[in-house]
């Protein structure tokens, strides 16, 4: 374990007022490297992950032009390239870096960028809470029950046979339920981009602006609610 | 900027490389050898390291140390289970394991040291120049504390540690480098004491990971110790001798264990000889081929679920792997081929060193950092994921394993009670559930200012570097003031006690073997030679042919001396190669002032 270096008070106050240059205090207009004295620039704590990627709110993006984009921009912040740079350079390559990192993982990941594109529009940060379809409510409770009676039961006598049977009926049923939802995600995410495409600012634009968000914040829950579960059976019954 | 090297600190071997017009070389001995055995002795003479440390094991066992990388990073409660296997002293102070050499005691970084500093040494010399930087690898399931041990070993053996690079990755950068090919590749890394498998996509020069995963203690030496558990009962059942009790034979029996498993990588059957403690005679046994892979199979089993479990991580069937790379010793044995063949579908790649691959790729990424090559990027990932103890000892996880590197998170703190002064933060990594399972990394407390309950809120900040290594920062949100954090590492030396080993290994080097004469020797005795050669070759027809013959005569013995160890013997061969070659120098000197007087006028010279 090791003591990291506190940013250097100039760059941290970077941050804040984005357009000047920690160095040269010149303003900065290109886009991560000062023009006059060519140090690499912090990105700002309010660039979003889309805007750090040169790509519009978009949810359907070209997998290939992300990678293509991450590996451009490895290239421009990776600390091995800093090596032989000042201190000063050296934390914001590392910082810029990990800010990188954490946005391809987050873009690259169709359900995650959903997530991350509702946060943003949506303003709340929070992680979105997990819950079951309601229409699935019994079943899921029924099935916590199977798995408990087979976590206790002998695995290889006919009873644990039985559930186990039964166990598996269920998962690839809620298996089938998954990839439907995420079919039902994936015609939302192409309504979003059609509607941000189109960019109207009428009141029927807004409300199925606010319909798309709050559906695709329903799927997104019941989603992920049921992905845990078929994770964890399968684990169970691996 | 100064010379990076890269260097492959092993459990059995270790290499030192470093980049030459373009290309990655290893630095041979002046028997042509690579590899130095990562072995330290202690004799009367002090301390020695390599090959000629190895040839203590079974006459000085108590006082020669191997597989010290096993013990980085430890405690050792880690390693209980083992210790009956090593015939040197074990044990523990403040949560790090230390080694009795004599009348000292020494960490695993220290021994490790010792090694780096052979291997610094002999760059040195090969070069002609003195080396602080390098690059060192460690196997890629390596966790935070082994590898901070790792870049303590270098700080300790005067190097500046400029990237911890894992095995693997480093394996890929020079397989990338001469196959010059696009796609996904498996490399499969299978040494002495560690197994590695990592993923990675190769495109367009970019080296990203996709996923990694392994075990730091299963290799080449765990299957050794079957074959030895094996022959000392059949010793027992033959001769009625407990062999565990002789450590000189014990050794004797591990490296006849380890040549028969090498051998029976080439042959079908090869004999066992084992000369019996006292004088009770020989041991003589057969052992096949067939016997080997049914008693280790269950070993080699083990490296295939890691495998599994990476191409899952890397969302990926074993159809998707266009190529897989065998790295390491142990490969070599037929029945890991096959394995590894039976998993993937298709025959590995074995067209590289698999010694050797690791130290060029490590020469490789020094040269990235030293701004040589440029179109070469390595995006590794962290191979185990990161946490915290939360309530009811249960782990939440920060950062998750294969996240790519460098990786951050930020969590906020705040207290329960009214005034509370600190929050106490136990930091973790592993996959596990519960805080008891998986390992502990670090503790600190954080300074909080009293205030009500909830009021406060400290942003920490873990990130882990392209090293693999975690940083902490925290920042107090109200007063945007950020707090320095004094972190005790688990199983760990601390900062203070890094520092003296530096110290230590300074004085050591003054004292005991004169460690910096020794180089200073070798550098003096190196360039003399090479001037010495370039005047016989300018001058060498100028003086008689038997003041040739002795010249060369003297060339060969400092050339010999200067491999040895003492500097003595090396100054005294340089006197006595000055002495004759002065006639050569006096020729030189009249023939060069000939010269250079030519063409001048008289005038000129008065
Ligand atoms: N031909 C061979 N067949 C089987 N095992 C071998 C062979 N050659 C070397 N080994 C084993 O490989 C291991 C050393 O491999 P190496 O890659 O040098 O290890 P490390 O990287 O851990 O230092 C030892 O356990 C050795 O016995
Ligand atoms: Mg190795």
């Amino acid at each position: 374990m090791e003591q990291h270096t506190p940013q250097p008070e100039r760059a941290r106050g970077l941050q804040m007022a984005r357009s000047m240059c920690w160095h040269c205090q010149s303003e900065v207009t290109g886009e991560y490297f000062c023009d006059r004295c060519v140090k690499v620039q912090p990105v700002s704590k309010e660039t979003d992950y889309f805007t750090c990627f040169g790509v519009p709110r978009r949810l359907l993006l070209d997998p290939q032009k992300l990678e293509a984009k991450f590996y451009e921009l490895s290239r421009t912040f990776h600390p091995d390239f800093y090596q032989t740079k000042s201190a000063d350079e050296q934390t914001i390559s590392l910082s810029n870096a990990a800010v990188l990192n954490t946005a391809y993982r987050t873009l690259r990941n169709p359900i995650q960028r959903a997530e991350y594109l509702l946060a943003l529009e949506t303003g709340s940060v929070k992680d979105i809470r997990t819950s079951p379809p309601a229409d699935l409510f019994e079943e899921i409770l029924e099935l916590q029950d199977t798995l408990e009676e087979y976590r206790a039961s002998d695995r290889d006598s006919d009873q644990g046979h039985r559930l186990r049977a039964t166990l598996q009926t269920e998962q690839e049923a809620l298996e089938r339920r998954k990839h439907e939802m995420e079919a039902q995600l994936q015609q939302l995410f192409a309504d979003w981009d059609q509607l941000q495409d189109a960019g109207e600012a009428t009141s029927l634009a807004r409300v199925e602006r606010d319909r798309i968000l709050k559906q695709m914040r329903d799927l997104l829950s019941h989603r992920t609610y049921v992905n845990n579960i078929v994770n964890d059976l399968a684990a169970t019954i691996a | 900027m100064a010379r990076i090297v890269g260097i492959d600190l092993g459990t059995t071997n270790s290499l030192v490389a470093y980049m030459k017009d373009g290309q990655p070389c290893v630095v041979p001995d002046r028997n042509g050898r690579t590899m130095v055995p990562s072995v330290v002795a202690l004799t009367d003479n002090g301390l020695i390291v390599g090959d000629s440390a190895k040839e203590h094991l079974t006459r000085n066992p108590e006082r020669t140390v191997y597989s010290v990388k096993r013990f980085m990073g430890k405690g050792l409660a880690d390693v209980q289970d083992e210790l009956v296997y090593f015939p040197y002293h074990v044990t523990e102070t403040g949560g790090v394991i230390r080694i009795r050499l004599g009348q000292k005691s020494y960490s695993p970084p220290q021994i490790s040291a010792m090694i780096l500093k052979e291997l610094k040494l002999r760059v040195e010399v090969s070069l002609g120049e003195s080396i602080t930087k390098a690059v060192i690898t460690v196997p890629a399931y390596f966790n935070d504390s082994q590898r901070q041990a790792t870049k303590d070993a270098g700080l300790i053996a005067g190097l500046e540690v400029l990237r911890i690079i894992n095995e693997p990755t480093a394996a890929s950068l020079a397989y990338g480098l001469q196959e010059k090919t696009q796609g996904t590749i498996a490399v499969y890394d299978f040494g002495g004491g560690t197994f590695d498998i990592s993923i990675l996509k190769l495109k367009d020069g970019i080296f990203e990971v996709l996923a990694t995963n392994g075990d730091t203690h299963l290799g080449g030496d765990d299957l050794d110790r079957v074959l030895v558990d094996l022959f000392i009962g059949d010793i027992r059942d033959r001769y009625g001798i407990d062999v565990g009790r002789y450590p000189d034979h014990m050794q004797t029996v591990r490296l006849e264990a380890e040549r028969a498993k090498i051998r029976l990588s080439d042959e079908l059957k090869t004999e066992i000889t084992i000369d019996l403690p006292e004088d009770k005679g020989r041991f003589t046994r057969e052992l096949t081929r067939d016997q080997l892979e049914s008693l280790v199979v269950g070993i080699i089993e083990r490296t295939l679920a890691p495998c599994r479990i990476a191409l899952k991580d890397a969302g990926l069937t074993p159809k998707d792997i266009d190529e897989i790379v065998l790295v390491g010793g142990s490969t070599r044995m037929p029945l890991v081929r096959q394995r590894v063949e039976a998993l993937f579908g298709k025959q590995p790649h074995c067209h590289l060193n698999p010694d050797e691959v690791v130290a060029l790729g490590a020469a490789v990424q020094a040269d990235i950092l030293s701004g040589g090559t440029t179109d070469m990027l390595l995006l590794d990932v962290t191979p185990l994921s990161l946490g915290i103890e939360t309530m009811g000892g249960v782990m939440s996880s920060l950062i998750r394993r294969n996240t790519t590197i460098p990786a951050s998170a930020k969590e906020m703190f705040t207290t329960y009670v009214d005034g509370q002064t600190g929050v106490d933060i136990h930091i973790l990594q592993g996959e596990r559930e519960l805080v008891k399972d998986n390992r502990s990394l670090a503790r600190f407390r954080l300074k909080v200012p009293p205030l009500p309950a909830g009021v406060p809120r400290i942003e920490v900040t873990f990130l882990i570097d392209a090293n693999g290594i975690l940083n902490v920062t925290a920042t107090d949100m109200r007063t945007g003031q950020s707090q320095s954090i004094e972190v005790k590492p688990s199983y760990g030396l601390s900062d203070t006690e890094v520092e003296r080993m530096i110290e230590d290994s300074f004085k050591f080097a003054a004292e005991d073997v004169n460690a910096r004469k020794l180089i200073e020797a070798r550098l003096d005795a190196e360039a003399l030679l090479k001037t010495t050669d370039k005047s016989l070759v300018d001058a060498g027809h100028l003086i008689s042919q038997e003041e040739v013959q002795s010249i060369r005569a003297t060339l060969a013995q400092l050339s010999n001396a200067k491999g040895g160890t003492d500097p003595r013997a090396i100054r005294a061969c340089m006197t006595e190669l000055e002495q004759a070659a002065k006639q050569l120098n006096v020729v030189m000197l009249d023939d060069s002032l000939k010269k250079s007087l030519q063409g001048k006028k008289v005038s000129e010279l008065s």
